[in-house]
């Protein structure tokens, strides 16, 4: 029977990654995945006539430009385009726009407080220094700061004067920074609820943490350090849905000579001697390698995926404590128009950027509240983008497709299972909410998909369906990720890896969790490492 | 008698009305004489919606001449490098003409509108170089740049927008194609041409119909994306097409200054263009010297590692070495190719396509300057050449 170089766990962005720079380095891959469709969270799925759905991820921001050029994904058909702007809708009447333009912005903001106005420029400027300290990170392997080994040492060192570099004042500022929640940073510069408001919602999405809650800032990094064409923070559509990203990176994957099989779930990854033997699918069959790779996330892969025998009992307890709790919730919405929005302007460029409906820092909180009460909150946070204001082939012309992200929504309802009674009732909140700014919204309705997390986990195999395979709390990050001593991609046997998002450094359509785990591999075959560095000084 | 004293101020094109109402930037410079927007709303957007939907560029400045008459065709066929005979009625070829050196004074399109019936396109004015060519010929030359207005219609759902707006016929329009249609009772040309290097068209009307076709234009095209354009996107995805721009990648022949400065089709790549086996044309004699010679320079198209664009550098043979063997004309990050790409200038016989070059890359950041020596690979295709380009009939995106 044909045995593997390498067997990969997942089709998402990260596997798929992983499995091409394995394959790129002459490795015979195998990439297997569960769904009869690739791309994992990364998907554009078409489930109502001829819209396509980002029905996951929805925008691209993280994915490293040094990946997407070195696997020439613009060839393989992948295009980003950035799209502008943003605006918070006011229970008064009024908004708070956002504008790429930097003097539109100023006069925006100015317009409710000048100080807020000025402000955000020492905002920004301070939020871009820990961007740029934690972006150098990204495509490297956090140094495990126990270990003596040269590698690690060189990598302490490097994180020791990247760190240094800041400067005094700038290094108590980055300690304060991860640690502290997102309302109290912003509160260091902003006086004004709703702009609060508008800019913490970043650190939240993905999280089962409120504005309050310490470690929040970091999230909100996590969603700004990302760039589309050097521009930092700055968000784009993938033409052709989210779907485009794993299309591209597969095209890549197979361009090597890498096999790809859908429809192959993985009941077991088997081991023997310690050593991993290869996996075996749903279907009772094994396939052979000397490798396996799992993208699934760190629960999945050792709790679901692993015969518990096979694994030391620290490690096994470390795991099921892992954080990763179910937070999110999404609609998707088939639309037969463009919606109004009476508030905005006509003609405002607002209209074709993202749009929230809470306006204060209370009904933040008030949204988590519900969470904790363990339900879908009653006044959610909505990251709604419409892509196709700008993208031509995800629905007919002049019908649109609408992608709401909602955050809270637990995984279970007060301890219990998801109805499809109460899935229905959380979708109709957001629908609501939106509708109190949209008159026409519901009437345009054609078709809606609403997921809970326990349809994003049964369909994409994320645990609580948690987007970010683990929530990015300083506890689970760099070398702490997804478990202390286990944060350079090595599984606890022989011959097992992860890259998943569960590792470092962390979720969002990134690929570096994947590129990472395969220099690894690649430096323990001792096989050159041709996965790509940093642009670097950006 | 008075006289009427010539415009003092830019001129306005006729589509001018509807920029300015759409005009959120403020942002102008002068193109030959006319307003011509750097942008209208984003440049960023601008420039993805010729890459993603639909992009409109005014060019209406360019200038555009008509050559009529029983010897028009051995007119044009004297003048540039190509042989005109295949440039058959509802065709349009790219072209360049050449100074008795083989040089190049200029490069444009031609188009073949009917039996005998041209007209030339270019950036620059050569009225006084193409009336000198035409001595003993009978042929007509006319100016016509103010009585023809034009606006290209450029990215992939182009075709859709033009075919939403009624042209009948759009989709048998083959590449380098050109047709005439009927717009609202009166008659427009339609031509499968740009400067995007995408699926796209030039429409080219009179000014009396510029407003009512600009407003079916982008009636159409609003559920297609239509985005009206400035120079800053039209510019980035040129270079992403591997076009080359005179006063940027080469100057015209007659009006260069210092000896060495002008460049012979072969030197910029255009070998393709030059076709030795058609009855003489200017420059032949040179060219034809120059061929079995060798080229001076060689003009190339970069791959280049990393993201810092090339801007005005110089470009090596190897990276330790003191002396540089060409430079960079056209720089600029590629956000849908995602590469840093450039067009340069070198000394043959560098330059061949695969040869590995550097290319010493000045970037600043918070006001201090680096430096980095970068790779940088010869490609020969377009940066930027997706099939819907060449498909006929296109598709709706």
């Amino acid at each position: 029977m044909k045995k593997y170089d390498a067997i990969v766990v997942g089709a998402g962005h990260n596997g798929l990654t992983n499995a091409a720079y394995l394959a790129k380095s002459g490795l015979d891959v195998l990439c297997l995945e569960k769904n009869d469709y690739i791309g994992g969270a990364t998907v554009s799925r078409n489930l109502y006539k001829d819209w396509y759905y980002s029905n996951c991820s929805y925008v691209c921001s993280l994915l490293r430009p040094e990946i997407f050029r070195d696997l020439n994904l613009a060839r393989h058909g992948l295009q980003v385009t950035p799209y502008g702007g943003g605006t918070v809708f006011m229970e008064n009447g009024d908004y708070l726009g956002s504008y790429p333009d930097h003097e539109v912005h100023y006069r925006e903001y100015a317009r409710f407080s000048k100080a807020d106005a000025d402000a955000y420029e020492r905002y920004s400027a301070d939020t871009m220094r820990q961007c740029r300290f934690i972006r150098d990170f990204l495509l490297r392997t956090p140094p495990d700061p126990t270990s003596f080994k040269p590698k690690d040492l060189k990598e302490l060192a490097h994180l020791g004067s990247r760190f240094y570099e800041m400067g005094e004042q700038r290094m108590y500022d980055t300690i304060r920074f991860w640690t502290m929640s997102v309302a109290e940073y912003l509160d260091e510069y902003f006086e004004t609820d709703v702009i609060k408001a508008a800019l913490s919602g970043s650190g939240i999405i993905g999280t089962a943490l409120g504005i309050h809650s310490p470690g929040t800032a970091y999230v909100l990094l996590h969603h700004y350090m990302g760039d589309v064409d050097g521009s930092m923070g700055a968000w784009g559509y993938a033409r052709g849905g989210m779907g485009s990203v794993a299309k591209a990176i597969s095209g890549a994957f197979q361009s090597y000579g890498g096999e790809l099989r859908t429809d192959a779930g993985v009941d077991q990854i088997v081991v023997k001697n310690g050593k991993v033997k290869g996996v075996a699918l749903t279907t009772g069959e094994e396939i052979d390698a000397s490798i396996v790779v799992s993208a699934m996330d760190v629960k999945r892969t050792f709790l679901k995926c692993m015969d518990k025998n096979d694994l030391d009992d620290d490690f096994y307890n470390r795991v099921k404590n892992f954080k990763i709790r179910g937070s999110s919730g999404k609609l998707n919405i088939a639309l037969d128009g463009l919606p109004t929005f009476p508030a905005l302007p006509k003609n405002s460029p607002l209209l074709d950027g993202d749009m929230h409906f809470i306006d204060s820092m209370e009904r933040m909180e008030r949204a988590y509240d519900d969470w904790k009460e363990g339900t879908w909150s009653k006044d959610p946070y909505v990251d709604m983008v419409i892509p196709t204001v700008c993208d031509p082939t995800m629905a007919p012309p002049g019908k649109h497709f609408m992608s709401c992200f909602v955050q809270y929504c637990p995984a279970t309802v007060e301890g219990r299972e998801w109805t499809d009674e109460e899935r229905d009732q959380f979708g109709q909140t957001v629908i609501d909410q939106i509708a109190e700014y949209s008159p026409d919204f519901k009437d345009l309705i054609l078709h809606c998909e609403v997921r809970t997390p326990k349809e994003i986990e049964n369909e994409a195999g994320l645990t609580e369906g948690n987007i970010f395979h683990g929530e990015l709390t300083m506890d689970q990050l760099m070398f702490n990720r997804p478990i202390p001593g286990y944060a350079q991609y090595r599984g606890p046997v022989g011959g097992l890896y992860m890259c998943g998002s569960s590792n470092h450094p962390g979720g969002g359509v990134m690929a570096a969790p994947g590129c990472n785990a395969a220099r690894e591999i690649l430096l323990d075959l001792k096989r050159r490492d041709i996965t790509p560095a940093n642009f670097g000084d950006d | 008698m008075t006289i009427q004293e010539v415009e003092q101020g830019r001129l306005r094109s006729p589509f001018y009305p509807r920029q300015a109402e759409i005009d959120r930037l403020n942002n102008w410079h002068e193109w030959k004489g006319y307003s011509s927007a750097d942008g209208f709303y984003d440049t960023t957007l601008e420039y993805f919606s010729i890459r993603n939907s639909t992009g409109v560029f005014d060019l209406t400045p360019m200038t555009k001449y008509r050559i009529t008459g029983p010897d028009a065709l051995d007119y044009l066929n004297r003048l540039v490098t190509r042989d005109m005979r295949k440039i058959k009625p509802g065709r349009v070829a790219y072209a360049v003409w050449c100074d008795d050196q083989g040089q190049v004074i200029d490069d444009g399109t031609i188009f073949h509108l009917s039996e005998g019936d041209y007209r030339l396109c270019s950036q620059e004015r050569h009225m006084s170089w193409l009336t000198m060519s035409a001595i003993g010929m009978d042929v007509s030359i006319v100016d016509e740049t103010e009585e023809i207005c034009a606006l290209a219609v450029q990215g992939p759902t182009s075709f859709s927008i033009l075919q939403a707006m009624g042209i009948k016929g759009i989709e048998k329009l083959r590449p380098f194609g050109l047709a005439h249609f009927d717009f609202q009772g009166s008659g427009i040309m339609i031509s499968r041409t740009g400067f995007t290097g995408d699926l796209g068209y030039e429409v080219w009307l009179s000014p009396d119909q510029a407003l009512d076709l600009w407003d079916a234009l982008f009636e159409a095209g609003k559920i297609y994306g239509i985005m009206a354009i400035g120079t800053e996107a039209l510019e980035q995805s040129r270079i992403e097409a591997g076009f080359i721009a005179a006063y940027v990648d080469f100057l015209p022949a007659d009006v260069t200054v210092r000896s060495g400065r002008s460049r012979s089709p072969l030197e910029l790549g255009l070998d393709w263009l030059v076709d030795f086996k058609k009855p003489n044309f200017n420059g032949r004699r040179a060219l034809a010297e120059e061929k079995r010679k060798g080229s001076t320079w060689q003009l190339v198209k970069l791959d280049i590692e990393g993201n810092k664009p090339a801007h005005h550098s110089y470009v090596y043979a190897n990276p330790k070495s003191k002396k540089e063997v060409g430079f960079i004309t056209s720089a600029v990050w590629s956000p849908v190719c995602k590469q840093n790409i450039a067009l340069g200038t070198v000394r043959s016989p560098h330059g061949k396509v695969g040869d590995k070059l550097y290319v010493e890359v000045y970037y600043q950041r918070e006001m201090h300057w680096s430096r980095v020596m970068a790779e940088a690979i010869v490609v020969d295709k377009p940066f930027w050449d997706p099939p819907r380009k060449r498909a006929t009939p296109p598709g709706p995106f």
